[in-house]
């Protein structure tokens, strides 16, 4: 452990905040991160720097979702967010300057911070018709983006949008929206997917960058394998029920209050890698199926269009029953999820523009 | 004369430019313009109208829930489907909920710094602020070594040279008029509603997993299963007590903080009780029922229009007559822009005929905006919390009468004031009030109905789309925080053939329609007086005081512009 050093100290009065308020927030972001201990005396060393980096963050075809979801994080919260860990100077949801007086800003920190400061993507980027379906500032959306994110250290792009274009980008995706990758190939970016981002993840992210001036292990997604890295069936508290065969078959009926299994009522948790079952949210309070709602996959990718009908029940998934074992069920799991996702390429390629609904409890047919 | 242009429009939701035409230091005309369209209708067809209100939620992640409400109810209302009291209680919590934390954080995070000089605070003597906090409120955090340290925190953020979301304030502007003590009291608040909000809004994650977008909604109920005796039920009396502390602590934060700040802060701005004054015209369909939703007479907020400022008449309110032009909107008309068309017959084909970007000025004599002009009986409305006030003062309403009637008696001020830039500031607050004293009582509800073995959240009948007509159209109204908002949906086949909404920003933020009429922020801007058009403070004051949504605003669009029946009316 860092003993309380002069340095770190007037670092910490210079902020107002007490040791003790660093050493939890730094605590609880190894622990998302899943990081031993021994980082701690150097994730708050760096998070103490006199000199804060710089970060912005852009919104384009976005809803404010992912910025509202920032808004509600615990750790850390966005007062020590913005007042301690980072110089947040560009977002437009809550920043003070407006018109000329906030674009300057983002102008002067491209220029200024060129190379060192981080970028926070919201929203998809739209493509078609050069553009014209998001400006600001009376600049398209793909030319500001252009100019931020190739001069930054790194992009975040969180959010199902910024990821993959997201809703936006569902079919027949009107305005030519992509995520951030697609629309600027080459630049660095880490994906944040889920609809919203989860801000513990997104802030873990953040500390990461901060103490090791680098970006988290990612998947073939770009997203963090800290957050992504497993599947929600098999962190889902709901989990002993799918094992025992005890499902919900009808909303509100005595499985339902009971909190058995919804993988009937068209959970996708099984095909769904996500750590929303032990981040959970707002404060860790809760999270989508323990509020009795099915799973929707949305840290997917093209969740949109792959994971509906929300309500249809997934291709049978292996493992049912308490005489499987958990390593053959796993086995059996991880199977489901990658034919899962190649069904679903050729699903959605074959996708008809208006599919009639199919009968609640039929299985889907894979193509 | 000169043409001033506020582009990107900050601390609101999605994405807004105003262009405004300053002559003799006072603003002449304004246009109001939404630069972003997504197509969500278009996305929407063929798809299944029970999974609609997980679509529609992503409108808006500020405004999170209301979308999903009106999808809901618009489903339920094409199918026939009757929901449970218990789906009623829960939806009137979750929306509630999501009014009172909405208005929290626009007057502190989003509106607070056109009035508050977020600088001047550090000139302030802690104790004075101290004094003042104490006589206006009975918060307990109030003592001078607690605006000390708010004062030390602010002076290191300052001193250090990286002020972070401030650094591109209008600080010294000569609009700001509070003395130093203030505006430390209301940076510390700025920091205190920030932690309120995120704490409260746990109601929405144990009753919908989690905030935003949170996800409990079904067609025919709710998925928040009730048991008294269940641990794992949503709904248990060990939730309950959680929701009852949750909607306490609304309404200490409202009496405590939100309230006395605006009464504090109202009296320096009074020019602003004469400016930003608008259309004169409004418009609730009102909401949050006490029994039957689909009676407007068990609402807490009623349904109504009123005309021209005249508060001695409420008109009843027809949705056969509300329509829409695109005369100035980037779509196309098939049989011309000059006829208005009802939202089911919506016909809506994107249409760009803006400048290409990168561009200076937008052509306003042409189509300028995303939004498209909604139109109340061919008049522009204004739609929200100064709607839902003005109508229920209006209408007699005792809780509306008494709210308003205090707070104008506080501010010694006559009734005329509430058509103002600082009256739908006002209106937001005593709105909040009200709602925040009536969370409980829905959670009451709710445990009553627990405890008395009522646990039905769910109506079945209608859940098997093969129980279902060939085609069937419906529609949902709601009053969300911004004003409000209906979806149109035509079912068939199992599949929605055509979704529309009409959402509260759009009627605020709308443009001109074709005959040259302005909408609502378009008109309140008029006769503004700008001190410095570099910076133009006061453009954000009124614009903000609508709380302005843009993601919402913008149309979704039936890419084939079939005519379909006018809505039944309920």
């Amino acid at each position: 452990m860092l003993a309380p050093g002069t340095e770190m100290k007037d670092a910490l009065e210079r902020r107002g905040i007490t040791r003790r308020q660093l050493v939890k927030f730094c605590s609880a972001m190894l622990g998302t991160l899943a990081l031993p201990d021994r980082f701690l005396p150097q994730a708050m060393a760096a998070v103490a720097k006199a000199r804060k980096p710089v970060l912005v963050w852009l919104e384009f075809q976005d809803c404010a979702g992912c910025s509202e979801s920032m808004l509600r994080s615990s750790h850390p919260n966005v007062g020590e967010a913005v007042l301690d860990l980072l110089s947040w100077e560009y977002h437009e949801t809550i920043m003070a300057g407006a018109g000329q007086a906030a674009t300057r800003t983002l102008d002067r920190v491209v220029k200024e911070e060129k190379g060192k400061y981080l970028v926070v993507v919201e929203g998809s980027i739209p493509t078609a018709e050069g553009g014209i379906h998001c400006t600001i500032g009376g600049r398209a959306a793909i030319d500001i983006a252009r100019e931020v994110c190739s001069n930054a250290a790194a992009t975040i792009a969180v959010g199902a949008c910024a990821f993959d274009g997201g809703l936006v980008a569902a079919k027949p995706n009107p305005t030519g929206a992509v995520g951030v990758h697609e629309a600027l190939p080459g630049i660095k970016v880490i994906n944040m997917a889920g609809c919203p981002h989860n801000p513990a993840n997104t802030a873990a992210v953040l500390v990461h960058y901060l103490t090791f001036n680098d970006l988290p292990a990612v998947d073939q997604y770009s997203r963090p394998l800290f957050a992504y890295g497993r599947i929600i069936h098999d962190q889902c508290e709901r989990r002993a029920h799918f094992d025992a065969g005890r499902f919900v078959t009808e909303w509100g009926d005595e499985g339902h209050r009971k909190g058995w299994c919804l993988y009937k009522m068209g959970c996708k948790g099984p095909e769904a890698t996500f750590n929303c079952p032990i981040v959970q949210w707002n404060d860790h309070t809760s999270w989508p199926i323990r509020a009795g709602h099915g799973c929707i996959g949305c840290a997917s990718p093209r969740f949109w269009d792959h994971m509906s009908p929300f309500y249809e029940r997934l291709p049978s998934v292996p493992g049912f029953g308490v005489e499987m074992t958990a390593t053959k069920l796993g086995l059996g799991l991880v199977g489901a999820a990658l034919v899962g996702v190649t069904g679903h390429g050729l699903a959605s390629t074959l996708r008809p523009a208006a599919p009639p609904a199919p009968p609640p409890d039929s299985v889907r047919k894979e193509n | 004369m000169s043409r001033i242009v506020v582009d990107p429009v900050t601390r609101i939701e999605g994405h807004l430019r105003i262009e405004a035409q300053l002559d003799g230091g006072k603003l002449t005309d304004a246009w109001s313009s939404g630069t972003m369209f997504r197509g969500i209708e278009m996305i929407l067809q063929g798809r299944d109208p029970r999974e609609a209100w997980i679509w529609t939620q992503r409108i808006c992640g500020v405004c999170t829930t209301v979308h999903s409400i009106a999808s809901v109810r618009a489903v339920e209302d094409a199918l026939g489907i009757e929901v449970p009291d218990n789906a009623r209680i829960v939806r009137n919590l979750i929306a509630g909920s999501q009014m009172v934390q909405d208005h929290v954080i626009h007057f502190y995070h989003l509106h607070a710094l056109d009035w508050v000089d977020v600088a001047s605070a550090l000139k302030a003597d802690p104790a004075k602020t101290s004094q003042i906090a104490q006589s206006i409120s009975d918060c307990s955090k109030s003592s001078t070594t607690y605006f000390r340290d708010v004062q030390r925190r602010v002076k290191a953020v300052v001193d250090s040279g990286q002020l972070s979301l401030f650094a591109s304030g209008y600080w010294g502007h000569p609009a700001y008029n509070l003395p130093p003590e203030l505006n430390l009291l209301a940076v510390a608040h700025y920091l205190e509603a920030l932690e309120w909000q995120k704490d409260f809004i746990r109601m929405h994650a144990i009753l919908g997993g989690k905030n935003p977008h949170p996800q409990s909604f079904l067609v025919g109920g709710m998925s928040t299963a009730m048991d008294p005796n269940e641990p794992a039920a949503v709904i248990n009396p060990e939730r309950i007590e959680v929701l009852r502390d949750l909607a306490r602590s609304a309404r200490r934060f409202v009496s405590d903080y939100y309230i006395p700040d605006v009464l504090a802060v109202a009296p320096y701005y009074k020019d602003w009780f004469s400016r930003g004054e608008g259309l004169g015209n409004f418009l609730s369909y009102g909401d949050y029922s006490s029994g039957d939703q689909r009676d407007p007479g068990t609402f807490l907020f009623p349904r109504g229009v009123v005309l021209g400022r005249d508060l001695t008449r409420v008109h009843p309110v027809d949705p056969a007559k509300i329509t829409e032009s695109v005369a100035h909107s980037w779509y196309e008309y098939a049989g011309g822009d000059a006829q208005p068309k009802h939202p089911s017959a919506g016909e809506t084909n994107p249409k760009y005929t803006g400048p290409k970007p990168p561009f200076d000025h937008l052509d306003v004599d042409a189509k300028y905006s995303w939004l498209k002009a909604p139109r109340y009986d061919g008049q522009p409305m204004e739609v929200g919390p100064l709607a839902r006030m003005v109508v229920g003062y209006a209408a007699g309403r005792k809780e509306i009468r008494d709210a308003v009637d205090g707070a104008l008696k506080a501010l010694n001020a006559p009734p005329s004031v509430l058509f103002s830039t600082l009256g739908r500031l006002a209106a937001r607050a005593l709105e909040a009030q009200i709602m925040a004293n009536q969370l409980e009582g829905w959670v009451d509800q709710l445990a009553f109905n627990l405890e008395h073995g009522n646990t039905a959240i769910f109506n079945a009948a209608r859940w098997d789309p093969g129980s279902w007509p060939a085609s069937a159209s419906g529609f949902g109204l709601h009053e969300a925080p911004r004003g409000s908002l209906g979806h149109w949906i035509e079912i068939d086949h199992k599949a929605i053939r055509n979704y529309q909404a009409v959402v509260p920003t759009t009627w605020n933020a709308g443009p001109r329609d074709a005959q040259g009429v302005r909408g609502a922020y378009e008109a309140s801007l008029l006769n503004t007086p700008v001190a410095d058009p570099n910076r133009p403070l006061e453009i954000l004051r009124t614009v903000h005081s609508f709380d302005p949504c843009l993601a919402c605003a913008v149309h979704m669009v039936d890419a084939r512009g079939r005519e379909y029946t006018i809505p039944r009316i309920s």
